[in-house]
């Protein structure tokens, strides 16, 4: 029997209000970026096993490759109840958001059924190799190497910024296989690549926070067999391009789940509250009110746009505005609610996480640290407004 | 994390048709050079489309069907004013939909009976309620309305100013203090001499506005609105001005970004287009990032817009929010349009001017910021 979306959210609400997690004794992660220690990887890791068992990841995946079978509405509403009830991120965020959706638009049967099992179930992670350590924003740049050698490619060279690098097993990889292509984007190929061949390597590094998260992986005459392309050699960029509508949450088709846990704007008014500044309460300085305000503000636009995207005749004009412009948004706003937030704390604005005096155990400070991660990576916000003035406006490239 | 008490967004299907039609409509009647021809003329819009906007029967969206109209809502308004601030449409559209609210809020029975088919049908009206002190509060009133003694009517003093189009309007709505109380009375413009009427001259020269002095208008005992629902009248036309106001301002803002990026895809300075800048190119992403979260909000005021205390905040957002959209696009648009930006000629003026005049009625961006701090805090 198929539950209606009504019944479906409401078993949702009651098994997250039960299974939660709360009061654990160590810190976890605010993003799938941020995944630093084996125990904060343990933990997820069961996490997401337990929420797919129980039915609200991949609700909407065809259940032939083990998902519910059910609509994308059955998972928004298991995805708003992980929401409501501040639950811990669902990491595997490449897997279930990137990889998992362009294996299930463009793979072949065998590779569906090889590989969306685990990502669902969380045993195989995944992880994502497309910048390299000189080409980041310029990634139709990137030079790292995949030479055909017979029916393997041979691949040299590195990528950097791989999140859960060390944990992964399987790779969606951009590389070159045609440095003489007539231009730059022609040249490249996608792969899906395991991360146990011989001459894969990953090394941590350590972030602006402290904290690990990320890795540099090298590949040193990693021999993978000619199977693991996906598409045509010369429609690597093409693809990755798709890979990265769904990380920008520009195109649909992911498993669902939260991969950040999301600050309750709101809270930055206890927050305000709470402080003083000279013996009276922050939020009653007007400057204060009318900054609060506008994040309020901000908030809501996004909220309200969000919806409207799903409103067809209020999107005639430039349907892809709004999916271009989330993820430049969202995370800009992060960083600002994470900023304004510490000013609201005084001398305390110079505590940080760990320090037993600081203003929510110094959520702020590191939370706004770690939110460049999200304004730098997957496109920086420099070039999000390049691709919106060039999409959605229709201005020439910038050379 | 989605907070219904601030406003839901959401659409009706009469509103999408209207939206529809409102887009061909304005695009049609409405080009530039119309707008142009316009702003030299006295009375400033054009009568034969403002005919064809009673025929479409717009003036009588939200009035309801017993007066005449089409019994829809302000919901359904929105998208009119919206695609006629889109093509900076000299219109009494606005004015008209909100006389005719203050009307349905407070009007008698037979002020509603004898009016509203009227406005329903073409017959354009306005609203004379700002005074001299600047203050956008409706309720702060220094006119007077004294009764005559031992007969019928009133004798009005005092001045209201920014009555919009109201050389044209057939009805004008106006407040005064009356026996130490606001209230509102409707008259016929017939019965106003043309020296109590001045034009004003405002930043916005695509649309007019008038100074009315009250002493000497004869005013009828029939003149005088339900007293006891004044406040709520007066509440309502705020609300209503400032949904109207964000709709037109978010309107002229997406053509003001739309004719800014035309500009910069065909200039060319140092060899290549200046949309290729990314100097140019940023500012302009983020004046169309505003417009588009701009316009979820007005959308979504207009679908809250009879929620109460959400409907109220969401209205705030929008208006705020249009103001500093067009603004700072407009803004934008005078300078990347370099020295043909510092000219009459060029359209980035228009949209400037019309931020300046209209961020300034109904409350501007910092009061409606204001006003939500007490809600919100």
């Amino acid at each position: 029997m198929v539950l209606s979306v009504e019944q479906f959210a409401a078993s949702a609400d009651a098994w997250f209000e039960k299974n939660t997690p709360r009061d654990l004794d160590f810190m976890l992660p605010l993003t799938f970026m941020e995944v630093g220690t084996d125990q904060q990887f343990e933990f997820l890791r069961n996490w997401q096993k337990r929420v797919y068992e129980a039915g609200f990841l991949g609700a909407a995946w065809p259940a032939e490759y083990g998902g519910g079978g059910l609509s994308q509405v059955h998972q928004d509403a298991a995805t708003n109840a992980m929401k409501a009830h501040n639950a811990p991120i669902i990491f595997n965020t490449i897997g279930l958001g990137w990889a998992g959706p362009l294996i299930l638009d463009r793979g072949s049967e065998d590779e569906k059924r090889r590989y969306i099992p685990g990502i669902l179930n969380a045993d195989d992670v995944w992880c994502q190799g497309f910048s390299e350590p000189d080409h980041g924003s310029d990634l139709g740049n990137a030079q790292m190497k995949a030479v055909r050698d017979g029916d393997h490619y041979v691949l040299d060279g590195s990528k950097i910024w791989t999140t859960h690098g060390h944990y992964a097993k399987y790779m969606i990889l951009l590389a070159r296989t045609n440095p003489a292509a007539p231009n730059k984007y022609l040249g490249l190929s996608f792969f899906l690549v395991p991360m146990n061949t011989p001459g894969i390597s990953t090394r941590k590094i350590r972030k602006l926070t402290g904290e690990n998260g990320f890795t540099q992986t090298f590949f040193d005459g990693a021999k993978i067999p000619v199977s693991c392309r996906v598409g045509e050699e010369g429609q690597g960029w093409q693809i990755a391009m798709q890979t990265l509508m769904y990380e920008r949450n520009a195109k649909g088709g992911q498993a669902g789940g939260i991969s950040i846990s999301e600050i309750d704007p709101l809270r930055i008014i206890d927050l305000a509250r709470s402080t003083k500044r000279g013996g009276r309460p922050a939020i009653e300085d007007p400057v204060v009110k009318d900054r609060l305000v506008n994040l309020i503000i901000d908030n809501q636009a996004f909220l309200m746009s969000a919806e409207r995207a799903k409103l067809s005749p209020l999107n005639a004009d430039c349907p892809q505005a709004i999916p271009l412009m989330s993820k430049l948004v969202r995370t800009e706003f992060i960083k600002d609610i994470n900023e304004f937030a510490i000013s609201l704390q005084g001398t305390k604005a110079g505590y940080y996480a760990g320090d037993p005096s600081a203003i929510d155990d110094g959520y702020w400070q590191r939370g706004y640290l770690n939110a460049f991660s999200a304004t730098i990576g997957g496109g920086t916000s420099e070039i999000q407004r390049n691709i919106i003035g060039e999409h959605a406006l229709g201005l020439p490239k910038s050379k | 994390m989605s907070n219904t008490n601030f406003g839901r967004m959401g659409m009706t299907e009469p509103q999408a048709d209207i939206l529809n039609s409102a887009r061909r409509f304005c695009a049609e009647q409405s080009p530039m050079s119309r707008v142009r021809a316009l702003m030299e003329t006295p009375l400033g819009f054009d009568v034969d489309i403002w005919a064809q906007t009673g025929a479409l029967g717009w003036l009588g969206i939200a009035i309801p069907e017993e007066y005449g109209g089409l019994g829809l809502s302000m919901t359904e308004v929105v998208p009119v004013a919206e695609q006629m601030g889109r093509t900076l449409m000299a219109s009494p559209f606005a004015a008209t939909t909100l006389a005719a609210q203050a009307i349905l809020s407070c009007g008698t029975e037979t002020q509603k009976k004898s009016i509203l088919p009227q406005i329903a049908g073409g017959a354009a009206a306005t609203l004379a309620l700002y005074e001299d002190g600047g203050d956008w509060d409706l309720t702060a009133i220094s006119a007077r309305a004294t009764r005559k003694t031992g007969g019928d009517g009133f004798t009005l003093t005092g001045e209201k100013y920014f009555a919009s189009d109201l050389m044209a309007a057939k009805f004008v709505v106006l407040s005064a203090f009356l026996e130490g109380a606001p209230a509102l009375f409707v008259i016929e413009t017939a019965a106003i001499a043309q020296a109590n009427i001045r034009r004003e001259k405002i930043c916005d020269e695509t649309r007019r506005t008038y100074a009315l002095n009250l002493s000497g208008i004869n005013v009828t005992d029939a003149a005088l609105m339900d007293c006891a629902k004044t406040p709520t009248a007066l509440a309502l036309i705020d609300m209503g001005g400032a949904l109207l106001a964000a709709a037109d301002m978010t309107g002229a803002c997406q053509a003001c970004i739309d004719s800014t990026a035309e500009y910069m895809k065909t200039r060319k300075q140092f060899g290549k287009y200046i949309g290729s800048f990314q100097g140019l190119k940023h500012p302009l992403v983020s004046a169309f990032v505003n417009y588009q979260n701009a316009r979820s909000l007005l959308y979504a005021a207009a679908y809250s817009f009879d929620a109460g205390r959400s409907g109220e905040i969401s209205v705030r957002m929008a208006k705020a929010r249009a103001g500093d959209a067009l603004s700072f696009a407009a803004d934008r648009s005078i300078q990347f349009h370099g020295g043909f930006g510092f000219t009459w000629g060029c359209d980035a003026q228009l949209y400037r001017r019309r931020a300046m005049f209209q961020t300034a009625q109904f409350g501007d961006s910092r009061m409606q910021r204001q006003r939500l701090a007490d809600l919100l805090l």
